[in-house]
């Protein structure tokens, strides 16, 4: 797909991001801005997937897992758009009976979705078991999995981070979400993660770094880490972004991890992104 | 209970084993993953006939957990294998969200459970583990009585889509229901009709419960003796029918009273059919190293408290 065109859906789904915590005064802004371009390039340019039959084994499929569910509204907005369900149903998002949860569940049958998280530190594994299975079962396509910078604080991301190298999984594209934030502060002031890039060459991955804000640079960094498997060791991409990306009061710091903005707030976001697609 | 004998004496986890190994030829979407204790668990048969459907973990149990639900995404049936305090306890977190909640097809297969693996003492000794699995949503909780239960169990599961917590234990225990039995998840089973007390039993306490039967008929007390395998969902119908003909009740678990099989039969007569009801459980505390049935009789779980506990019950009527 043309840069132009995954650009414009990408300022799409960041006022699809705003509206939606916006309504519901609740929902975490910050990260999912910070990703909204990343996840426009996986879901429209790099992975396949078949959205008008979502089926749970999606067998012949690239998948997709989120680790960090609390960046739930960039990945329904993106779900929308890509056609695997109406994108009025953002309009539900967190709402009673929603099958648009909070963070993103299985339970309500909302396609797209194969695994409940927001309990943090699970999807690489997840994304492991999964990646076994398409081997088992013969098939080719990659697992993709998406993860914050401060969820690496999980010992279970550092357990699986352990077996995938030791047992060569080697068709899984991983990445983080590196913006330096998280919920309490800076990250070097909660937990410093250290040197990223090499704690994860020591843990046998290979490592890619890219800017999570340039729409070329994401599909040429996937494309290099796509001709990467199938050589014997799991791949890990270290993205740079901004939390809050794209609103100029949100970038860039903390407080907007979980907290909505103010109508007020919202018509001065809303008037820094172009509505490309038509508000749900 | 006069006809039910003894065929010999096995540990319920080489059931789990023998099932695996069963399974591993008959259904090609089984798989297993063990964190550490292959050995221990019975799991070398299945490794050793299908080395690429077995996944060794290493002591990572949280990524264990998470690779078995993902696993289930494109078919596969996950088979877990590790000691039920780590089954549980360790990784409730991961099986909340990740199985239960997803509701994944994962069966998580725990051996060492309750006071009977001995002499390791109570880091290892849980006896929360049924409680943890039956409060969460979506788990079918599943503890067979002895080797030829376990094994029957372990086949049937695989034949259930969604998530299944298997208990079983580590010592070699009377082995006494039919090898060709028919395990049905849910259904309790009539051991011994009677008609003063019933008494409700599960796992390694089953064998306890038809001695202490035994002993009641010395006494003069006829007890209905009922294998209650599965937990949840409870035979509600089962209970039910035999409260109604005794009119009270005594339950027998290798487990905290809190969560347990007791708790659970209490909660449903509370609400359908008030009785008296007496149980023979731990009763907050945790374990200690010694032997397995030095450990029954210190906390008052041996074959001698639940004909205390019958006669108790009887008095109360």
């Amino acid at each position: 797909m043309e840069i132009e065109a995954l650009k414009s859906i990408s300022s799409q789904v960041r006022r699809d991001i705003i509206r939606m915590v916006t309504a519901v005064q609740s929902g975490h802004p910050g990260g999912s801005l910070g990703c909204a371009d990343f996840l426009t390039c996986l879901f429209f340019d790099v992975m396949k997937l078949d959205p008008n039959d979502f089926k749970m084994d999606g067998v012949g499929e690239d998948l997709f897992f989120l680790s960090n569910g609390h960046i739930s509204p960039v990945l329904y907005s993106v779900l929308a758009h890509r056609g695997y369900f109406d994108k009025s149903e953002l309009a539900t998002f967190r709402k009673l009976g929603s099958r648009l949860q909070g963070h993103p569940s299985t339970d309500k049958g909302l396609p797209g979705i194969r695994m409940a998280s927001g309990s943090l530190g699970q999807g690489l594994s997840v994304g492991l078991g999964a990646a076994q299975a398409k081997k088992l079962n013969g098939d080719d396509r990659i697992i993709y999995t998406l993860h914050g910078d401060g969820e690496l604080q999980e010992g279970q991301i550092w357990e699986a981070a352990m077996y995938a190298a030791g047992n060569k999984v080697d068709n899984i594209i991983s990445t983080i979400d590196y913006n330096h934030k998280q919920i309490d502060g800076d990250i070097d002031d909660v937990l410093p993660l250290g040197d990223l890039r090499l704690k994860w060459q020591a843990f046998g991955w290979d490592v890619l770094e890219m800017d999570g804000h340039n729409h070329a640079e994401i599909l040429s960094t996937l494309a290099k880490a796509k001709e990467m498997t199938g050589n014997g060791k799991p791949i890990m991409i270290i993205m740079t972004t901004a939390m809050g990306k794209g609103v100029d009061f949100m970038e860039g710091t903390h407080k907007w991890h979980g907290s909505p903005p103010s109508l007020e707030q919202e018509q001065i976001a809303l008037g820094q992104l172009k509505e490309t697609l038509g508000d749900y | 209970m006069e006809n039910i004998e003894i065929i010999d004496q096995k540990d319920t986890r080489s059931g789990f084993g023998a099932g695996l190994a069963e399974l591993g030829d008959t259904n090609p979407n089984v798989v297993g993953l063990c964190a550490d204790l292959i050995g221990s668990l019975k799991m070398d048969a299945f490794k050793a006939a299908h080395p690429k459907r077995f996944f060794q973990t290493g002591i990572a149990e949280a990524n264990m957990i998470g690779m078995a639900a993902g696993l289930t995404i494109g078919g596969k049936i996950p088979f877990t294998g590790t000691f039920a305090n780590f089954s549980t306890g360790r990784v409730y977190d991961q099986i909340r969200q990740s199985v239960a909640y997803s509701n994944k097809n994962v069966k998580i297969c725990a051996s060492h459970a309750g006071l009977t693996l001995g002499e390791d003492g109570a880091t290892h000794q849980i006896l929360e583990d049924i409680g943890l699995m039956k409060m969460l949503p979506n788990m079918v909780v599943i503890s067979p009585c002895d080797y030829n239960q376990t094994k029957a169990a372990t086949i049937a599961i695989a034949d259930y889509v969604g998530p299944v917590y298997l208990r079983f234990g580590r010592p070699k225990v009377p082995n006494f229901t039919a090898p060709d039995q028919k395990f049905v998840i849910g259904k309790a089973d009539m051991l011994s009709e009677g008609t003063d007390v019933s008494i409700f039993a599960t796992g390694h306490l089953v064998w306890k419960a038809i001695e202490a039967g035994r002993a009641l008929v010395e006494k003069g007390i006829s007890a209905e003796i009922i294998n209650v395998h599965t937990i949840k969902p409870l035979d509600e119908k089962a209970v039910l029918d035999s409260v109604r003909k005794t009119k009270c009740v005594v339950t027998a678990e290798e487990h905290m009273m809190n969560g347990g099989l007791g708790d659970s039969i209490a909660q449903l007569l509370a609400r359908k059919l008030p009785t008296p009801l007496e149980m023979v459980a731990v009763n907050d505390t945790f374990g200690q190293s010694g032997k397995g049935e030095e450990l029954l009789t210190k906390y008052n779980i041996n074959t001698p408290n639940i004909i205390a506990a019958a006669e108790k019950v009887i008095a109360r009527k």
